[in-house]
């Protein structure tokens, strides 16, 4: 076990990367902890999977360096740095037993027989694979397999990390929530630092501790699944999580105030940075859907589309050409309504360049730190 | 999956039409053949079972069976293991990988006559490539219309030459499905190269090689042009293949009694065995 | 990577050698070939093509050739087509033991054939015409052909087919303008298999034919017994026959390595 460094890490498939946009992974710092339960959630394309080969250690970064417990491995193959990796498609070796496959990474390292039998039939009985452990592999149903995979992961005792390469790919959809809360079970029995690797954010946020967010090769944020939704430091944290996502509304900044279709917004805390970013770069005023309440009083608005999804209802308004969604519990207005929108200021933030550009203010700073 | 359809037999007609034509006429004129005897003028005499009896009992159907068997015997050993290891160390992409392919699969495509041609005037002693090469370069006395070994090596060599690539091919088609995730996954588990052959490589070739192993021997089973173009059975009768033998038979001696029965025990033999190498082969998938 | 591909590099080389010397022969002159060994041709000669080229006897065992080919892939592939179909989509009596069949025609030696052959073509009084050898190729293409479509088809999902049906084609429309586009890979390599096989048999081909539908390879027998021994005519006659496999596998090259994995066992 160990804690993970990525430092000032950079990856290109290119031979000659020359700007940033030659780059699968741009400028990566990060430390995982030991023990921890992390995903890695981005959408297709954003670079997650070649971070997570780059830990395994099947790729060689461009750049930078990766360290365990501070000794670098950066030059290391796969199977010296004592790391599992379950993949998209269950990986088995069709030829062999359950229990062989189990004991095939033990048996390769040269681990006695008895050590061998007693992890396997360990494991076994975590998994749930026991009573097929005579059984052919190449048999078994596609959820079984995955088990498998994550077995001979699991199995060595010694693991630095455990990651997943988007596990839950092929499992049937009623098995899905099984095998997850089965690996969030084991995060807890064996207590490896496990890297869970998904476009899907409610595999990532049920799963993990700390979700790290990643778009376009770069890190955006890094936190809990309370802290991305509560306070998304980038409008893509805002959009990606959250059903619907988080309200981007471009806007200008006069004097300090955030100025949207001619009406001032009333912000969380006073704007960060220098007063010249806020007047050169694109600024947006981002609010969560739950945040936004139709009332009396606020910003004049009107309801083009109503959708009940069961527990709420969304309600999507129009201020001239922006879209925003509001999320009541309550009687929702009927499509064409006339309505005003009012903004939680607690939850209301500038974006500058898509990064969050407001101080929070005092009492979720409070929360945070006792969190 | 798939559903119950009678009607799904016009669909099988034309092809069982076309093939019957050609399997069951000619089959039928071989078994009454086989069982008659005939001194011309079309003239047929009920023979029974004789030519079945004497020809198994022959000593010059044992001895072209065992030549037959030997041959199929090295040629599957050489080509097998040969193709697997090519197709092995051939790149998994790029640009050399259709060049590669084009130029391995050239010698299926020459005509059968013409294989055995090209390998004729290749290895003429003093005049062809091959010939000149071993006799007067590494100073190897060979000449194989004199030289039994010489010939047996020379056919053995040309089959290899000529059908080592559709092995290729097959074991190639059946390594590049394997998917990336194997490899890596196999590189995790600390698995050696041997390891990756043995619990990924091969696994995942068995539907190809089974095809490849069974068509190989198929036809080197019923191979005739080739070596009767190239050592035209000899030198005596040490290359006389069953196919050539069986040729001699019925068009040289125009003896179609014993060429017919020997016909029948033959393609019996084929099925029989590739029935056997299928069986074997496939045994696992079932238990 | 580097190291490892020094081994295709030197089994290509070990193809290439003796048609190198094949084709060195086509251009040497008669007195060259028999009078000792010569690595490359001295006297550069074109004599043997233009032989080839301007008697018909030659030329016309190619067109014969080429002829009867084309003739069996077009029949293998289109018969071929619907039952590969039948067999991929539908259980019926006896489906498994007629496609078992099919495959055992594969193991007949031609050999065993060839006289029957003989005997029945001339009385159906076809013989020594492109179609007898065309329909006698038959016998081992077509099983080959279904062989391989039906693993092409295997790939196709079913809803390809409901669909279509839901659309309101009728099965033949269905079948011509949807389906066998979407397995374009698997006819081209089937047609490529049932041409190799055709353009390389001769046993029955020769058979078959006395005069008219001659094949090339039958006119190279002939040759190499009567006219003596001429290496060169033979040599370039020979060279001459790898060209069309040639120009057919360039066209497939990349489904080559396809085309019987795609078949099931």
């Amino acid at each position: 076990m160990a804690k993970i460094t990525l430092s000032n890490l950079r990856h290109s498939y290119l031979p000659n990367p020359s700007s940033d946009d030659d780059y699968a992974l741009k400028e990566i710092d990060l430390d995982w902890n030991d023990g921890g339960a992390y995903a890695l959630l981005g959408p297709s394309g954003c670079g997650k999977s070649t971070l997570l080969n780059i830990i395994s250690g099947l790729l060689v970064p461009s750049e930078g360096q990766i360290l365990f417990d501070g000794a670098n491995v950066t030059d290391l193959p796969p199977d010296q740095r004592n790391i599992a990796q379950v993949f998209q498609f269950p990986v088995i070796y069709d030829t062999m037993s359950v229990y062989d496959n189990l004991a095939f990474p033990l048996r390769n390292r040269g681990r006695d027989e008895s050590v061998v039998n007693e992890r396997v039939m360990a494991i076994a009985e975590m998994l749930e694979l026991t009573e097929m452990l005579d059984q052919k592999a190449a048999g078994l149903s596609p959820d079984n397999k995955q088990k498998i995979s994550m077995g001979r992961g699991l199995v060595r005792e010694d693991v630095n990390v455990v990651m997943f390469d988007e596990p839950l790919t092929v499992i049937d959809p009623h098995l899905k929530w099984k095998l997850r809360s089965k690996l969030k079970e084991l995060h807890q029995r064996v207590k490896a630092t496990m890297i869970y690797v998904t476009h899907d954010q409610t595999e990532a946020l049920t799963f993990a501790d700390q979700v790290v967010v990643m778009q376009e090769g770069e890190v955006v944020q890094i936190g809990t699944p309370v802290e991305l939704f509560d306070r998304p430091a980038h409008t893509f944290v805002g959009h990606f999580i959250g059903s619907p996502g988080m309200n981007v509304l471009t806007c200008e900044v006069t004097d300090g105030t955030a100025m949207f279709e001619g009406h001032a917004v009333t912000l969380e805390g006073p704007i960060t940075g220098n007063a010249h970013a806020a007047s050169t770069g694109r600024t947006e005023i981002g609010i969560r859907p739950e945040f936004v309440s139709i009332g009396k009083t606020g910003l004049p608005a009107t309801v083009t589309k109503v959708s009940d999804v069961g527990r709420h209802v969304v309600v999507e308004c129009h201020i001239g050409e922006h879209r925003i969604n509001a999320i009541t519990e309550g009687a929702a207005p009927a499509k064409g309504d006339a309505v005003h929108l009012e903004f939680a200021p607690d939850q209301t933030r500038l974006y500058i360049d898509g990064w969050v550009a407001t101080e929070p203010t005092p009492a979720l700073q409070a929360t945070e730190k006792e969190g | 999956m798939k559903t119950e359809n009678q009607k799904a037999w016009f669909f099988v007609l034309p092809v069982l039409l076309l093939v019957a034509f050609n399997a069951l006429i000619p089959m039928m004129t071989v078994v009454n053949y086989s069982v008659q005897e005939t001194f011309g003028d079309n003239v047929f005499f009920w023979q029974g079972l004789d030519w079945f009896e004497q020809i198994l009992r022959s000593e010059r159907f044992h001895a072209s069976l065992g030549r037959q068997f030997m041959f199929t015997f090295l040629i599957l050993i050489i080509e097998v293991p040969l193709g697997i290891a090519i197709a092995l160390s051939m790149p998994r992409s790029g640009f050399w990988v259709p060049v590669c392919l084009v130029l391995m699969a050239l010698p299926m495509l020459i005509p059968w006559n013409v294989v055995g041609a090209m390998w004729n005037i290749f290895a003429l002693p003093d005049i062809g490539l091959l010939g000149y090469f071993l006799n007067h370069v590494l100073g190897i006395h060979y000449d194989m219309t004199q030289d039994p070994i010489a010939a047996w090596v020379t056919i053995i060599t040309m089959d290899v030459w000529h059908w080592t690539s559709l092995v290729v091919l097959l074991s190639y088609a059946g390594l590049v499905s394997i998917p990336d995730a194997y490899y890596q996954a196999a590189k995790i588990d600390g698995a050696s190269n041997w390891s990756v052959f043995r619990f990924i490589q091969l696994p995942k070739m068995k539907t190809v090689l089974t095809i490849a192993i069974l068509l190989r021997f198929m036809d080197s089973f019923n191979i005739y042009t080739e070596p009767f173009v190239l050592t035209g059975g000899g030198p005596g009768n040490s290359t006389t293949l069953l196919s050539i033998d069986l040729v001699k038979i019925a068009l040289g001696q125009f003896d179609l009694g014993p060429a017919a029965a020997m016909s029948l025990i033959y393609f019996a033999i084929t099925l029989l065995v590739s029935w056997l190498f299928y069986t074997l082969m496939t045994k696992d998938d079932l238990n | 990577m580097q190291k490892r591909s020094i081994v295709p590099i030197l089994y290509i080389l070990f193809l290439m050698l003796p048609i190198y010397w094949l084709v060195a022969m086509s251009f040497k002159t008669t007195n060259e070939i028999l009078s000792g060994f010569s690595l490359f041709p001295q006297t550069f000669t074109l004599d043997a093509y233009r032989t080839i080229f301007t008697d018909p006897t030659w030329y016309w065992g190619y067109i014969n050739s080429i002829l009867y080919v084309s003739i069996n892939t077009v029949i293998s592939v289109a018969v071929a087509l619907p039952a590969a179909y039948a067999f991929s989509r539908y259980r019926f009596l006896g489906d498994k033991q007629l496609f078992f069949w099919l495959l055992t025609n594969r193991m007949a030696p031609a050999a065993v054939f060839a006289l029957p052959f003989f005997q029945l073509y001339s009385a159906v009084g076809i013989f020594d015409t492109h179609l007898a050898v065309a329909l006698a190729h038959c016998l081992f293409n077509i099983p080959l052909a279904v062989w391989i479509l039906e693993g092409f088809m295997g790939g196709v999902p079913k809803e390809l087919d409901e669909t279509a049906y839901v659309d309101g084609y009728s099965f033949p429309r269905f079948f011509v303008t949807i389906f066998i586009p979407s397995i374009k890979a698997g006819v081209g390599v089937a047609a490529f298999f049932a041409f190799m096989f055709s353009w390389v048999e001769l046993l029955l081909a020769k058979t078959l034919t006395a005069v008219a539908a001659k094949p090339i390879a039958a006119t190279m027998t002939k040759t190499a017994s009567s006219a003596g021994y001429e290496l060169g005519l033979l040599a370039a006659a020979g060279t001459l026959t790898i060209i069309p496999g040639a120009i057919v596998i360039y066209f497939v090259r990349n489904y080559i390595a396809k085309g019987f994995a795609m078949g099931r066992v």
